[in-house]
């Protein structure tokens, strides 16, 4: 074990230098949050991700923000293990309707303000799952949603990206109100 | 030991069924097969319905042979199966949900993917229902006993994963029943197979469970491929293999760190994170998609595979083997973590062959079945590669299942690259008459996936099965988790891996 510690010492790092925020998603969070909460964040973004049926891709890929190429929690972001503890809802899924329930409780349970962030192509309107007697065609259709990030499943560089806007955005309207 | 074959030689044949049979038998034929399975004496391979019928698929492992019996039964009452065979228990509820089927004799009959909330009963059979979207209490198992206390825990879960419930009860620390309920990513796959062309059946077949696309797509090419007397050329075949052991690498080596991450080890975690990425990687070079999503079609694949996108495979055998194995001397050699594994979780070897559990959960139990040995579909049939096999049945026998594979699989992919053949990479199907049915059987990372479907005269997908390892995993779990402590769960959990999505589907 010494050996592999100290060679992480020596080694240069694996870390991918940070993106750009996606300029789609400024875009769509220009609309989302005008005359949302201002209260600052403090830099920091708590998510809880809500599986709401997806076929486990985009939570593979959000899994994979956590290793040492992508190292969210560098930015401020980190997953939360409790909807109380959350800014944001990271949704996937074409949301079932045996989830619909447990989505609009997660969302209930999450304290003001939060935000929404559908994850996924099926997020939107349900994708290749749309038109199926089990879902409910997108996570608007139950809970308001402030962001979407598309892709089947998108890359981790994509989710960062959008979060990242995300996270410009709300802090940026934090800097003008304490301002 | 009757033979499979001779059961199916009883019954009547069904024309166009590759490339094992299928025959239509009578409910004492159908109940004969019921005893073989409740005996041991064949294992089932998967239970599904149709409208007024059901089908059992079954493996004769002394014979190697595996076929398929259907009962008609127009009223939608037929002999269960789980009544004596309780593997087939949670298949027989989901098919009464889906299609109305009721097993007659079944000691369990609540809903299992229907929670009431559809709108619609029994979508997928002639006689649809519309009722009240309004979830129906269930019913767990009642338990008896002194200081007992549940934990009832989801759909929502505390990590990055799918959702579905789980009811422990617990007396003190010690877990003595858990409960499984699932369902809740239940998107009706089947039911948008059904009609749909078989392009857009493909690509929902590779979104069933995402870390098993490649599997999926595999196994359901396959099966059109079969129904269809159609072969993929060489290359894509060869190609085919080489996805679906990259595959295999990125989810054992996400799993090894993730188990050791449930036992507070982080260190491990985070050096599997990185392999597991440069897999994710290695392949988006390769084929143009993080986890190789459509890129198996019927008919061949859909990437070609490209002199860069070669080296990128060869770099990341490369950086695997030089880095992997200070991993495993980490895990072997590490007491604390090792104190956590071993002995916990443990899956006895009568259970695992009941149930037939697949993959890594039977071969740490002793099953010795691998689709890809046993089987040997190509281009297995010319590739080298060992099937490991432990007894202990425990989270870290599951462990060392795992890192053998990575072994197996990194001299795969290398055996693969040295022997890829040039050519083409697909092929043209022509459209066939009458009603052709195809079936296979793939082996994913979790263990084997069974495809069966049906191609209708008009070329369109009339019925298509999928079933995922994890049905016979799953009810395992329970099983496993026995006598251990609340505070193992995720450990046992993870070391399962059993899927949400591929088994609602």
């Amino acid at each position: 074990m010494r050996k592999l510690l100290f060679e992480s010492l020596i080694r240069p790092a694996l870390t991918e230098r940070p993106p750009l925020a996606s300029n789609a998603a400024v875009d769509e969070l220009a609309r989302a949050l005008d005359g949302a909460a201002r209260k600052r964040l403090g830099r920091s973004l708590a998510i809880r991700a809500v599986d709401a049926g997806s076929c486990n891709g985009c939570e593979l890929e959000m899994n994979a923000l956590n290793n040492a190429f992508y190292d969210i929690e560098r930015f401020g972001i980190r997953f939360v293990a409790s909807p109380r503890h959350a800014d944001v809802l990271l949704v996937t899924g074409p949301v079932t309707k045996n989830m619909r329930e447990a989505l609009k409780r997660t969302y209930d349970a999450t304290p003001n303000p939060k935000w929404v962030v559908a994850l996924g192509d099926c997020a939107r309107d349900g994708g290749c799952f749309a038109g199926s007697y089990a879902v409910v065609c997108g996570v608007s259709e139950v809970v308001p949603v402030d962001l979407h990030i598309p892709g089947c499943p998108p890359p981790p560089i994509e989710i960062l990206r959008g979060l990242l806007a995300l996270l410009e955005r709300v802090n940026s309207r934090a800097g003008v109100a304490q301002g | 030991m009757p033979a499979l074959i001779d059961l199916i030689l009883t019954g009547k044949r069904v024309d166009n069924h590759f490339p094992w049979s299928r025959a239509v038998v009578t409910p004492k034929k159908w109940s004969f097969a019921v005893e073989q399975l409740a005996e041991g004496h064949w294992s089932l391979l998967g239970l599904w319905g149709e409208p007024g019928t059901v089908h059992m698929a079954l493996l004769d492992e002394a014979a190697g042979d595996i076929g398929v019996v259907s009962l008609v039964c127009p009223d939608g009452r037929y002999p269960s199966v789980g009544r004596l065979h309780s593997p087939a228990l949670r298949l027989e509820r989901a098919a009464a949900d889906l299609f109305g089927l009721l097993p007659q004799g079944a000691p369990d009959t609540r809903p299992w993917l229907d929670h009431g909330h559809w709108g619609v009963s029994y979508p997928l059979s002639a006689r649809v229902r519309t009722s009240a979207a309004t979830a129906t209490p269930y019913h767990f198992l009642p338990v008896e006993g002194e200081s007992l206390h549940q934990i009832p825990v989801g759909p929502v879960h505390a990590g990055i994963i799918e959702p579905g419930h789980f009811r422990f009860t617990a007396s003190g620390e010690t877990i003595v029943r858990l409960e499984e309920r699932l369902g809740y990513t239940h998107k009706g796959i089947e039911g948008l197979m059904a009609g749909s062309d078989i392009d857009r059946a493909a690509k929902l077949a590779g979104r069933i469970s995402g870390d098993s696309t490649v599997a999926y797509s595999l196994a359901f090419a396959r099966a059109v491929e079969a129904a269809l007397s159609v072969e993929a050329p060489p290359r894509a075949v060869w190609l085919r293999a080489l996805m679906a052991e990259l595959e295999r690498l990125a989810n054992h080596l996400g799993d090894i760190g993730a188990i050791c991450n449930d036992a507070a080890f982080a260190l491990m975690h985070a050096h599997c994170g990185v392999l597991r990425e440069r897999v994710l990687r290695a392949s988006d070079a390769a084929f143009g998609h993080r986890l190789m999503r459509d890129r198996i079609v019927p008919g061949g694949v859909a990437t070609y595979l490209t002199d860069e996108g070669t080296t990128a495979v060869w770099s990341l055998v490369a950086e695997i083997r030089q880095r992997f194995p200070a991993l495993v001397e980490l895990y072997d050699n590490t007491a604390s973590l090792q104190d956590r594994t071993v002995a916990t979780g443990r899956l006895k070897v009568e259970l695992a062959r009941q149930y037939r559990a697949g993959g890594y959960v039977g071969r740490a139990s002793g099953r010795d079945f691998d689709a890809r040995r046993s089987l040997a579909y190509p281009p297995y049939d010319a590739l080298t590669f060992n099937v490991p096999l432990l007894q202990e049945g425990d989270v870290n026998a599951r462990v060392w299942i795992r890192i053998h594979e990575v072994e197996q699989s990194l001299s795969l992919v290398e055996q693969i690259l040295r022997q890829l053949p040039g050519g083409p990479i697909r092929v043209d199907f022509a459209q066939r008459s009458g009603p052709h049915e195809g079936m296979a059987l793939v082996e994913g990372f979790r263990g084997d996936i069974l495809a069966w479907l049906r191609i209708g005269k008009s070329g369109l997908v009339e019925r298509c099965h999928l079933r995922d390892p994890s049905w016979f995993q799953w009810p395992l779990l329970e099983a496993a988790i026995e006598g251990n402590i609340v505070a193992d769960f995720p450990l046992c959990n993870k070391s399962f891996n059993c899927s949400y999505s591929g088994h609602d589907l």
